[in-house]
Parts: C-alpha cells; structure tokens; sequence
C-alpha cells in the first residue's frame, strides 16, 4: 500500500494530479445542477407575461 | 443553404430541453462509472513506465482533459458559427454552456501538464514550448469569450459578439494539434491519435481510452445540463417554460 502511496517517488505529482482532476469534475457537476436550480427558482419567483421578454434576463 | 428538417426539430427549445433531460442522467452516470473504472485501471493496474517510472500516470487525467479542452471549443465554435449564420438561439445556447465546461478542462490540461513537466523536463511551465503557450492562448480565448458574453447586456449582441470571438480563435486548434511536429517542443508528440500502431503498450492504453470515453460521457452531460438552464432562461416567457418550471422537470 505505502509503495503505491509512493507512486515510485513521483507522489507529489501524481497525487496533487488526482485530487484536482476529481474536485474540477466534482465543481462542473454540482455548479451546472445547482444553476439549473437556480433558473428554475427564479423563473417560478416571476411574475412574466408569456411569450414577451425572452431575452432580456440576463444569466 | 438550409438546415435539414431533423435538425430544426432538434433545435426547438422545448424538444431540446426534454431529450437532453432524458438523456443526461444515462451520460452522467456512465460517465462516471467509465472515469472511476479508467481511474482504477490507470493508477492500479497499468504498469510503471520504463523511463517515467509511475510519473507518467498523469496521463490519465491530463490527455483527457487536453483533449476536451479542443473538443469543447470546437463545439462552442461549431454552435456560435451555427448561430450566426441561421441565427439558430439553441446553437447559441449550447455554445454559452460549453464555455465554462471547456474553460475548467482547458485549466485542468494546463495544471496537470505542469505537474507533469516539473518531474520529466526539470520546470513546471516553458515561454518558448509552441503547445503549452497555443494551450495556454485558448485557456485565454475561452476567458474572453465568456467575459465578452457576460459584460453586453443585449443577450442578442453578446451571443454574436461572443460567438465571432469564438470563430475566430478556431485558427488555434490547428496550432495547437500539430505544434509539437511543426516546432521543436518539450511536450511528446501524439500517443493515441496513430491508432493504426499507438506509442503505447495495450496494457497502459485501455485505461486512457475509458478515461478519455467517461470524460467525453460526462463533460456532454455537465453542458447539456447548462444548455438546458440556458434555453430556460432565454425562453422564460414562453408558456411552456412556465409548464415545466411549474412540475420541477
């Protein structure tokens, strides 16, 4: 287990590698679920005319 | 010239939004079954390199995100190209998803290639290496294209702003794919892309190729999630926005 902690010395590399990679994928999931929440939220929150002003809320 | 009838059935907003819906879990999820499996194959599996040693394992993260990072400007170039010419708001829609999802893959590519060059070349970053700085130009092309985007109030103007910037900066990717055979470079050269003899044993290639399919797998689900609340943000005055905003779909 320790040797391949160790990752042949190259650990400082690999690891940092690893974590980053896991935590960006990690951030783009949960900050595409939690804006799609959030437009959902704002859109029932207003009071809009159908069909008019479809371009104008900005992101 | 005009788009094919399938395409602009596609295009509709509603449809759009209901198929991306249904397809988006199956993606996510098979995405990340494929990552954790490539992951487990690449860090356990996979034997030590002859002259990397265990080093060369941040393949498995860096070539995947490399390669999304010019798949996904190619995409958000492709939609915005799409949007200028037939004016097409759903091309736009996905272009702006494709932004962030590309900008965060193109970062990651750039963090773990200097995590990689510091054990192989000696230094984390070189000025003169033509494919870190073409990488580094389209970490900076996608910045501006959503600093661009964000910064026009008209969402019409910003999309074609946005999406000229976009077209433009597709003059990279070419750059980018044969800079390490056009000029001498620190980067190696390609490993999978000459699949007709690939410069790797199989035993280390089939966690790259599930690395690089659960990446694709989950990068298309993150945007279409982002296009969806897109089209619904575009389109919030339409009814069937309300319909659905109103069940939670």
């Amino acid at each position: 287990m320790s040797e391949f902690l160790a990752m042949g010395g190259y650990a400082a590399f690999v690891w940092p590698c690893v974590g980053l990679s896991f935590a960006i994928l990690a951030g783009l999931l949960l900050t595409a679920r939690r804006r799609l929440r959030g437009v959902h939220r704002r859109i029932r929150h207003l009071n809009v005319a159908p069909d008019e002003g479809a371009w104008e809320l900005r992101a | 010239m005009r788009l094919p009838n399938w395409l602009h059935k596609l295009a509709s907003p509603p449809h759009f939004y209901r198929i991306a819906g249904r397809i988006e879990p199956w993606m996510l999820w098979s995405g990340l079954a494929a990552i954790a499996v490539g992951a487990f194959g690449g860090l356990l599996l996979a034997p030590p390199d002859y002259q990397q040693g265990d080093a060369y394992r941040i393949i498995y993260f860096h070539v995947p995100a490399a390669y999304l990072a010019m798949q996904l400007y190619a995409l958000m170039a492709i939609g915005s190209a799409i949007g200028l010419v037939w004016r097409m708001k759903l091309a736009y829609a996905i272009s702006a998803a494709a932004a962030p999802v590309g900008l965060a893959f193109t970062g990651l590519a750039l963090a773990t290639g200097m995590l990689w060059g510091k054990p192989m070349w000696g230094a984390y970053w070189s000025w003169g290496d033509a494919r870190l700085t073409s990488v580094l130009v389209m970490f900076f092309l996608y910045l501006g294209y959503m600093l661009l985007h964000a910064s026009l109030e008209e969402r019409s103007t910003a999309d074609r702003a946005a999406g000229i910037l976009a077209v433009v900066g597709v003059v990279n990717l070419p750059i980018i794919k044969f800079s390490v055979e056009w000029w001498s470079s620190l980067h190696q050269g390609p490993t999978i892309s000459r699949l007709a003899a690939p410069a790797i044993t199989w035993d280390m290639l089939w966690p790259l190729l599930v690395m690089i399919v659960g990446a694709v797998l989950f990068s298309l689900a993150v945007t279409l999630t982002r296009a969806r609340a897109e089209v619904l943000l575009r389109e919030r005055g339409a009814r069937w926005v309300r319909d659905v905003v109103a069940v939670g779909a």
